[in-house]
């Protein structure tokens, strides 16, 4: 397991490097640099002036003389300023999104998964039965449905639509991170209740497709499994069919399962963009958005650097845990 | 005596023609495939069927709920809803079908040279595979639409001053393309490993077929099948694609109308006007849907064993 766990580890450097090369040249050759936006606007600035900008910042030089400045810094942990908001960008991103991305992707992750484990494996069991056929409907018509539209005609129907009927008494928030002036320090359990309210829609919307892409795997997983000769020994040794579905087909089928996770990361994380975007939910995807928008560099290469860095651990801790849960991965 | 009886000629159908009889059975695939082409006909048609010019404003008519000669309402410009979204199907349905054609042809070459020439090409094919499925995609997307659209090189230039806004049809179709071709070709190249060791393929070599010949007249027709069910997943992921892309403010730019750039400030006019972002996502649901009904159906018609 030691070697193992060393391999996948010093395979991920070099995917890691390249992923920085990658985003970082897609990045450099936007157009716009940091010394346009400085003297725009600026009536006083004179050619010289903007020789001498262009000179200091380095700008002219070709991108990839730029990226090994870029690579040298980063491992002294230095990423530069965010231009619109003049603090450094490790300050900005982990202590203002950072957090609020994370709150709504590992809650996602988890209950999503506990919810579509159970739905699974209840689907494989009456494979065929009535509510197999809607079960297997419901995570098409998710599948086929634009994320953001759902969330936006959930957003109607909360905030909107429901207080209309019920007069007010059941509704939830339209976006946002929480109830201006609830502080943190004036007590943790309503404020974390607040917060809970702004959540709620936009960890459901983000939840829905991984519940929908579980179920479906989890099925056929567990399908798979019943159908194995072990279940039929299991079966034939006269084991209560309890046992034998809830012990021996389960724990066999959650194998694949952990691999399903460890891709389900990245579209995660491409989720959170559209759902921060629709609940104006202040978390990383957000600032991604914004800063492509605002030519805001800086943060645009340390956010995509940062989804890759997350994206790669995470598959590396599934993997690693898949290895855990199957031995015949570790000597092959 | 006995007389010859002529043997009866009974002409055995293709794999093909079975498949089509077992898709007939389908029901939820056939439902699906007479609302695509009611879809199509609806592109095709559009300046017949749509009441309205999809671009005429009507500033008495800004935000205006849905009425008898406004079935659909109107926009924040008074556009007529019902217009825009039979228009809209025009570009959708052009950007799923681009985006489905271009990524399988890729997929299916990448997955060819993979699991036939083998060796140091396929290491290099499926690391790059992996490598690709492990970054974080919409973001990256997101940067390359940007990209592309700003760019100075000659050739978006010309794009852009022959077409206007079109072009960003052309970018989306680009961007999807390069990041869609990975599903296929890692089925193909599975499929090659296993088509490859098969006696026939023995036997064509046997009477003298060179590595051409086998590759494209022998393996590419036994891929048929999964390459169609490919496509027809593709359509549906590139209308979807389009739509993320374009609700963000990366897609394809207005005046030209899809239905995911009717979307693009839904979270904004729903409050107030839920109509108007309803019926351009209900066109794209039940159109994804369709064609993950018809992929379901063919990918049961061709392969009759593996019912999930």
């Amino acid at each position: 397991m030691a070697t193992y766990t060393l391999r996948r580890i010093v395979q991920v450097i070099p995917l890691l490097l390249l992923i920085s090369v990658v985003i970082y040249a897609l990045t450099a050759l936007q157009p716009g640099d940091p010394v346009d936006q400085l003297i725009f606007g600026n009536p006083r600035i004179t050619p010289e002036d903007i020789a001498r900008l262009r000179e200091a910042y380095g700008v002219d030089r070709a991108w990839y003389l730029k990226y090994w400045d870029w690579l040298l810094r980063a491992f002294r942990g230095e990423f530069g300023y965010s231009r619109d908001f003049g603090i450094p960008v490790t300050d900005y991103i982990f202590n203002q999104r950072l957090p609020n991305t994370l709150l709504l992707t590992i809650p996602a992750l988890i209950i999503s998964t506990l919810i579509a484990i159970p739905l699974g494996i209840f689907s494989a069991i009456r494979q065929y039965s009535f509510m197999d056929y809607v079960l297997s409907f419901l995570t098409f018509v998710i599948f086929s449905a634009p994320s953001f539209w759902i969330g936006v005609m959930a957003m109607y129907f909360f905030a909107v639509y429901l207080p209309q009927v019920t007069g007010n008494s059941l509704s939830l928030p339209p976006g946002g991170l929480g109830s201006p002036g609830i502080d943190p320090e004036a007590g943790l359990l309503p404020f974390w209740l607040d917060r809970l309210k702004y959540l709620l829609l936009p960890l459901s919307i983000l939840m829905l497709r991984e519940i929908a892409v579980t179920t479906r795997y989890m099925r056929a997983s567990f399908l798979e499994v019943i159908n194995q000769d072990f279940v039929r020994t299991a079966r034939a040794k006269g084991l209560p069919n309890n046992k034998v579905l809830y012990k021996h087909a389960l724990r066999n089928s959650l194998i694949p399962i952990v691999t399903i996770l460890g891709l389900a990361i990245p579209g995660l994380f491409g989720g959170a963009v559209i759902t921060e975007t629709v609940f104006s939910w202040p978390g990383m995807g957000r600032a991604l958005l914004d800063s492509l928008v605002s030519k805001d560099f800086n943060v645009v290469m340390f956010c995509l650097m940062l989804l890759s860095v997350l994206t790669v651990l995470f598959q590396l801790i599934t993997d690693l845990l898949y290895a855990v849960v199957d031995p015949r991965i570790r000597y092959s | 005596m006995t007389t010859a009886t002529a043997a009866p000629t009974v002409k055995s159908a293709s794999t093909f023609q079975l498949a089509m009889r077992r898709l007939r059975r389908h029901k939820a695939a056939m439902i699906s495939l007479a609302f695509i082409a009611l879809v199509i006909l609806m592109a095709i048609f559009a300046p017949q069927i749509a009441p309205h010019d999809p671009n005429a404003q009507d500033l008495a008519g800004i935000y205006a709920p849905p009425s008898a000669s406004h079935p659909l309402g109107q926009d924040e410009l008074g556009r007529d809803l019902l217009s825009r979204v039979i228009y809209g199907s025009r570009v959708s349905l052009a950007v799923g079908f681009a985006v489905a054609i271009i990524s399988v042809l890729l997929g299916t070459l990448m997955g060819l040279l993979a699991g036939f020439i083998g060796g140091w090409v396929d290491t290099v094919i499926s690391r790059f595979i992996e490598f690709m499925f492990s970054i974080p995609v919409l973001p990256l997307q997101l940067v390359i639409s940007g990209l592309i659209a700003s760019s100075d090189a000659p050739f978006v230039v010309g794009l852009r001053d022959n077409l206007g806004a079109s072009s960003s049809v052309f970018i989306i179709i680009t961007v999807f393309s390069v990041f869609g071709w990975m599903g296929t070709a890692r089925l193909v190249r599975g499929e090659v490993l296993k088509l490859k060791n098969l006696e026939y393929v023995d036997a064509a070599r046997a009477l003298g077929a060179s590595n051409n010949r086998v590759m494209w007249r022998h393996l590419v027709p036994n891929l048929l099948g999964i390459l169609i069910v490919s496509a027809t997943v593709d359509v549906a992921g590139a209308i979807l694609g389009e739509a993320a892309l374009s609700f963000l403010g990366f897609g394809i730019q207005p005046p030209v109308s899809t239905w995911g750039n009717m979307l693009s400030n839904a979270q904004e006019v729903v409050l107030s006007y839920p109509w108007i972002p309803f019926y351009p996502g209900l066109a794209i649901l039940l159109t994804v849907l369709a064609f993950n009904f018809l992929g379901d159906g063919l990918r049961d018609a061709f392969d009759p064993k593996a019912r999930r």
